[in-house]
């Protein structure tokens, strides 16, 4: 038993990653991954479970101003930016990312976290062929250095220039401060495609949904996060 | 950049990959798991699991199928067949599927897409539509693996289907499903150019060059292959070993003849097929 113990420790991590449920989008996928590379998942929506966590990770699929409401009835908003505060790691995904700026195009104005100077806009309808252009994004497409950045230290260390990664949006961000760590050109619009500030790293497309390469993201942004 | 996906389509009875002509007539091709991990481990950008009696049958063995696939495989899910209710969707999404395909629900109670689509999110719900061609030249969608008619024109069932949420399409025609005569690149197109949500191209590969056309000339954003991938896997696996649960029709797996017109192809050699065309897509 005690040999099973220990065996069992090396695999799983002792640190608790939360994963923030709000009741927007399916998050079997997330914890299936983040659970494959050794991390001890919990999944809640619990504002004292953020708290207590070593490190959180805000997913989410669908409409921004839903997912912001959402937020605020679980009271999720202050426990977020306290986390954020507090310096832990904190990884958004897809919408996770979105919701960190400042505000959304989507109907009008919808306000976010303001984690993140700057906006969240639309694909335009149309690319410049002015032909009609598919949205949502639904496709692999390629991870971009901007301009001579390094991915070095970030969770994007060790993933070639170029990478394929899986992304499902209709909308996209634009900062407004130096937090772009790759960009990504869909159908002729040029957008950026993570972030990282400080403790922050988030990304527009799916790690969990590409492939080992994918995998390989969140083992580093585990593993430099002294997570695993 | 906008790449072009692919996608293995692997239609499923019971605990069995099968394959059919027009949607019937299935034959057991293997286990759905293994042909499944060897998509992923061969560069699939996607896999779409059919239960194919799904509304006839309960559907526990494809919730099994998809848990098992999910833990090991990486890259995104579809699964559709007989999803009627709300919760039948909330049920295959905690299975694993990161969307669903939805056909006869959605043609009886149109609004079935928008409340799930509100529920689940847009990029969550497919559309499927099975289209069939009519004497006077009109598609027309049907339900049930092509045996109901529905009443609906193709085209505009497509934009009624966007407009109420729907985050994608796939146009399957059971006119050229199953039988290798290529894709029906008139109606790809007339779904593609009439919504500007992704649409998925299915039915008739039979070769890769099949594949580029649906792309070059039927504008599909993605294409679902079934037979020339399968039929490829099973001469790459080389005898077909195994403990198939006698359940369906396999004497194609005793006899190992493949249909006629298909053209048993790789994924690597569609996407060179692709990249010889100048087709963006993933490595």
């Amino acid at each position: 038993m005690q040999k099973f113990q220990q065996e069992y420790n090396m695999i799983i991590s002792h640190k608790k990653i939360l994963i923030i449920d709000y009741k927007s989008g399916n998050l079997f996928s997330v914890n299936q991954a983040l659970t494959n590379i050794g991390l001890n998942v919990l999944i809640s929506s619990n504002a004292d479970d953020i708290a207590s966590a070593d490190a959180i990770v805000l997913p989410g699929v669908g409409a921004f101003g839903d997912a912001m409401n959402n937020l605020h009835n679980f009271n999720l908003v202050q426990p977020i930016k306290q986390f954020v505060e507090s310096g832990k790691p904190f990884l958004g995904i897809c919408l996770g990312l979105q919701l960190l700026f400042t505000e959304s195009e989507e109907f009008g104005y919808t306000k976010g976290l303001n984690l993140v100077k700057g906006k969240v806009k639309r694909f335009n309808m149309n690319n410049n062929a002015g032909e009609n252009r598919k949205i949502p994004q639904i496709a692999w497409n390629k991870i971009n250095r901007i301009n001579d950045n390094t991915w070095d230290n970030t969770p994007l260390q060790g993933i070639k220039d170029g990478e394929f990664m899986y992304f499902v949006h209709s909308f996209y961000v634009e900062p407004e401060e130096p937090v772009a760590l790759s960009e990504t050109n869909y159908d002729g619009q040029t957008y950026v495609s993570s972030i990282q500030k400080k403790n922050i790293f988030a990304c527009q497309f799916h790690p969990e949904k590409s492939a080992q390469e994918g995998l390989q993201i969140y083992k580093t942004w585990a593993s430099i996060n002294n997570l695993i | 950049m906008k790449t072009i996906r692919i996608i293995p389509r692997l239609d499923i009875k019971g605990p069995n990959l099968v394959k059919g002509i027009h949607l019937e007539g299935l034959r057991v091709l293997g286990k759905p798991e293994d042909f499944a991990r060897y998509y992923y481990e061969n560069g699939a950008d996607e896999l779409f699991f059919q239960d194919t009696v799904a509304s006839l049958y309960d559907r526990n063995s494809l919730h099994e199928i998809i848990t098992k696939t999910a833990k090991e495989i990486f890259i995104p899910l579809t699964v559709g067949g007989g999803l009627r209710t709300i919760d039948d969707i909330k049920n295959v999404l905690r299975a694993g599927a990161d969307k669903v395909a939805i056909n006869t629900a959605a043609i009886k109670n149109p609004q079935f897409i928008r409340e799930a689509s509100l529920k689940f999110g847009s990029s969550t719900i497919v559309i499927a539509i099975e289209a069939i061609r009519g004497s006077d030249g009109r598609y027309l969608a049907f339900t049930d693996n092509g045996r109901e008619y529905s009443g609906l024109e193709v085209v505009s069932w497509a934009r009624k289907a966007e407009e109420l949420g729907a985050g994608e399409i796939v146009i399957t025609s059971v006119d050229k499903e199953g039988t290798g005569e290529g894709y029906d690149l008139e109606l790809i197109r007339s779904i593609s150019e009439a919504v500007s949500i992704p649409v998925i191209a299915h039915g008739g590969a039979s070769t890769p060059v099949d594949v580029v056309r649906a792309i070059q000339f039927g504008k599909a954003d993605a294409v679902a292959i079934a037979s020339i991938l399968h039929y490829s896997v099973m001469q790459s696996f080389g005898s077909i070993s195994s403990d198939y649960k006698e359940e369906g029709n396999i004497s194609f797996l005793n006899s190992g003849k493949i249909p006629k017109k298909i053209t048993p192809s790789s994924l690597k050699e569609i996407r060179e097929a692709l990249i010889h065309a100048e087709i963006p897509t993933r490595i």
